[in-house]
């Protein structure tokens, strides 16, 4: 499952966010934060091994934790999912050319060369990356690092559907209605 | 107005109305303390261990409504705090404890008594601060506040480093008002799932409430009864539930779960409709989730949205406010007519209904339930009863008959043993003109009988009931049932007990007999002033029925016989 939080930029807010799923016993996958937009609101994306009952016991724990804004779950809106990779293969100048080729082949960018390696920078859907991660791996991978997810909703922001409380509808589940 | 921190602390609880709170002194909140001398309104109460402190403000919480407040310097005066905060963050209970925090220079220096106390109590509380300016102190301890009553009720905690409370800034109350976050949503009375839940209740031939803290919580307590009563539903209760509708209403079933009477688990297994109204299907009342009332629709009122399907799969869930939700539903209820299913009920109570144990002849055994059914008819259930955790606290739940809501607290999410007498203290500071009452266990008692000192510097009149079995009766009860009665660890030497109230220059007596126990009850009722008493019970007595952990719910282990409490008779 994917979902996208939207936190107030407060001091100790990654550990609340980390805390809960660690309390409730849920694996984060891959968890990444970064500034938005809006001045002192922070994103966070993470990708978390559950079913849908799982993520629905997620977000209603998170809406919880004061800072949480806002929780989406976007694992089966259309989305566009991006996740960036820095990889460092060995490189003979017998292998070069054809590590250079298969990049080329990726989209994937050279980032720094040099005799004994070359670093690969490749942004892309997870099982892009994990394509190239495959080819490369024969040349012999020195170094790996990736960013995890991060994810966006196609279409326009969807503003609108986030009610008075600032809870989206993909919370509300058919049983449950809310009031006061 | 300028403020140093340590005076905007007392100024917001002054505001709040705050006057009584429990606390204990130390290096990081002496600046604090010092600037308490300017607010003699408030009324500071010394405890003996700071966990007594926050049972203190959660008792004062359960029993008046209002917000308990705690106080604790750094390090291990925080530390001390823990067991009392998760203790009301399972049970819901609104606390604000405040901590002193080394200088906001020296965190993370592994400075003198610097313990990281937010960090521990991130999971235990509804929200913390760490206040390192006093320009954040008075928001803080507004927006704390707010927190802890808004919603479903819980602890907040605000850590306020040394230097902050030292330094002065401009301090206004109003600027200083909490911008109230996401909790409360609109009213839509006219969502589907009203009708849903609607539908199932009217169309329902074998409906039971499951009344929960919730709504005690919400003081949902006369819409709970209008609408058991037009719909005729009846009612069972959790532990935390006991009071939120008259034990003596002939609606009421009694409670349910591990300890619940027989008669209320069945009819739970037969049910074909639960109304589950601000409890959360702890494991204590469902048993084996698997064939947890098998037949029934469930719907769920609740203003913890995080607690619906969590445990059981709900049907229709309306999230908010209790009162308000119960109110909405009733107009639209069926005045109903369930002869059938109450008979059904009446019928399952049968003999296991003989609980008159008044009537049982004296077989020269003093049973600790004879103790609390004689502390409730010479009370005349008035009394407020604060328990301590493990069998004791099961049969006052069994046998003291409550009518008035908040007059039962006791620690029931966390099953916290230490808890009944700093929480009565903090009981007895919330409803002065109650008559309260301890029943505690040996165990229990002795975990923070150290408190006696502060009641007897507070010059409190709480009257203390100590259930000595001998053993940690509960723990022994379950060796005896699964660990072949091996009883490691749970034989227990006491004090003498009323020697020990003597040392603290209070009165008391030890009962060892039937015909005892009612002149001591009422020579303590008497009394002006705190008074002691020693019951010396049957020892390996057990609390019957019992449903044991993760067994199938009408799978209870009775009573061998209706009419014998004794295990003598397994
Ligand atoms: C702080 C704490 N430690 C351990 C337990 C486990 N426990 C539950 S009931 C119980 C026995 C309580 O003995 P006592 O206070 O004598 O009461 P009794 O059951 O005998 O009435 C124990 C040890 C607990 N609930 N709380
Ligand atoms: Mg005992």
């Amino acid at each position: 499952m994917t979902l996208v939080v939207q936190v107030e930029n407060k001091p100790g807010v990654l550990n609340r966010v980390a805390s809960l799923f660690r309390r409730r016993g849920f694996n984060i996958e891959s968890l990444t934060v970064g500034h938005t937009e809006k001045p002192g609101v922070s994103r966070m994306t993470i990708v978390v091994d559950t079913d849908e009952a799982g993520a629905l016991r997620i977000e209603a724990n998170l809406y919880k934790l004061v800072h949480v804004q806002r929780v989406e779950n976007v694992t089966s809106t259309p989305s566009v999912f991006r996740d960036l990779a820095m990889i460092k293969v060995a490189a003979t100048p017998e292998t070069r050319a054809e590590i250079m080729q298969l990049t080329h082949v990726f989209r994937a960018r050279i980032v720094d060369v040099n005799s004994e390696s070359l670093v690969i920078e490749t942004t892309g859907a997870e099982d892009k990356i994990d394509g190239l991660v495959e080819i490369l791996r024969g040349y012999g991978i020195l170094e790996m690092a990736r960013t995890g997810r991060v994810a966006m909703t196609r279409g326009p922001r969807p503003e609108a559907s986030a009610n008075a409380s600032g809870q989206d509808d993909s919370l509300e589940d058919e049983s449950v209605s809310y009031s006061v | 107005m300028k403020k140093t921190g340590g005076e905007i602390i007392w100024e917001c609880l002054k505001r709040e109305g705050v006057k009584h709170i429990f606390g204990y002194p130390g290096g990081a909140i002496l600046p604090a303390y010092d600037a308490l001398c300017k607010y003699p309104e408030i009324h500071h109460v010394l405890v003996r261990h700071e966990q007594g402190a926050a049972h203190m403000a959660d008792g004062y919480a359960r029993a008046g409504g209002g917000v308990g407040v705690a106080i604790a310097t750094s390090g291990p005066g925080a530390t001390n705090l823990v067991t009392g905060i998760a203790t009301a963050m399972m049970d819901s209970s609104p606390i604000v404890c405040i901590t002193g925090q080394v200088g906001s220079k020296l965190i993370g220096y592994d400075a003198f008594q610097e313990t990281d106390i937010t960090g521990i109590t991130l999971p235990i509380t509804k929200h913390n601060y760490l206040i390192t300016r006093a320009e954040d102190l008075g928001p803080a301890m507004r927006e704390a506040f707010w927190l802890a009553k808004s919603g479903r009720p819980g602890p907040v905690l605000i850590d306020v480093t040394k230097d902050a409370q030292q330094a002065s800034c401009e301090f206004d109350w109003d600027e200083a008002e909490p911008g109230h976050r996401n909790c409360c949503l609109a009213a839509s009375s006219a969502a589907p799932q009203y009708s849903d839940a609607l539908e199932l209740i009217n169309h329902a031939k074998r409906p039971v409430i499951l009344a929960g803290h919730g709504i005690l919580l919400s003081g949902a307590m006369h819409e709970v009864r209008a609408f058991a009563e037009r719909a005729q539903v009846p009612v069972a209760m959790t532990l935390l539930g006991i009071g939120s509708f008259p034990a003596s209403h002939p609606l009421n079933l009694g409670m349910m779960g591990m300890h619940g009477e027989a008669w209320v688990n069945t009819a739970i297994q037969e049910a074909d409709l639960l109304l589950a109204l601000g409890m959360r299907f702890d494991d204590r009342v469902t048993g084996n989730l698997k064939t947890y009332a098998p037949m029934a629709k469930k719907i769920h009122i609740e203003i913890d949205q995080a607690e619906v399907n969590k445990n059981v799969k709900i049907d229709v869930a309306l999230i908010g406010d209790l009162r308000q939700v119960l109110g909405d539903l009733l107009p639209r209820v069926h005045a109903g007519n369930r002869e059938p299913w109450l008979s059904r009920i009446q019928e399952l109570k049968g003999d296991s209904a003989v609980r008159d144990i008044q009537n049982l002849p004296d077989d020269g055994h003093l049973y600790a339930a004879h103790v609390v059914n004689d502390l409730w008819r010479e009370t005349g259930g008035n009394a407020v009863v604060v328990t301590d955790v493990g069998q004791h606290q099961m049969w006052e739940a069994q046998y003291y008959k409550h009518d008035q809501p908040r007059t039962l607290i006791t620690s029931g999410g966390l099953g916290t043993m230490g808890f009944a007498l700093p929480a009565a203290i903090g009981a007895k500071f919330a409803r002065p003109d109650a008559e309260v009452w301890v029943v505690a266990g040996d165990g229990g008692f002795q975990m923070t009988m150290a408190e006696l000192a502060t009641i007897v510097q507070e010059r409190l009149d709480i009257k203390v009931a100590i259930i000595n079995n001998g053993y940690l009766g509960m723990v022994r009860q379950w060796q005896e049932f699964f660990y072949e009665r091996r009883y490691k660890a749970t034989p227990l030497y006491s004090p003498d007990f009323v020697k020990l109230a003597a040392a603290f220059d209070l009165p008391g007596a030890a009962v060892r007999q039937r015909a005892e126990v009612v002149p001591t009850i009422r020579k303590a009722r008497e009394h002006r002033g705190t008074y002691v008493i020693n019951f010396c019970v049957e020892q390996e007595d057990s609390v019957f029925p019992m449903v044991p952990a993760g067994a199938d719910l009408h799978a209870m282990i009775r009573r061998p016989s209706p009419l014998v409490e004794t295990a003598q008779d397994l």
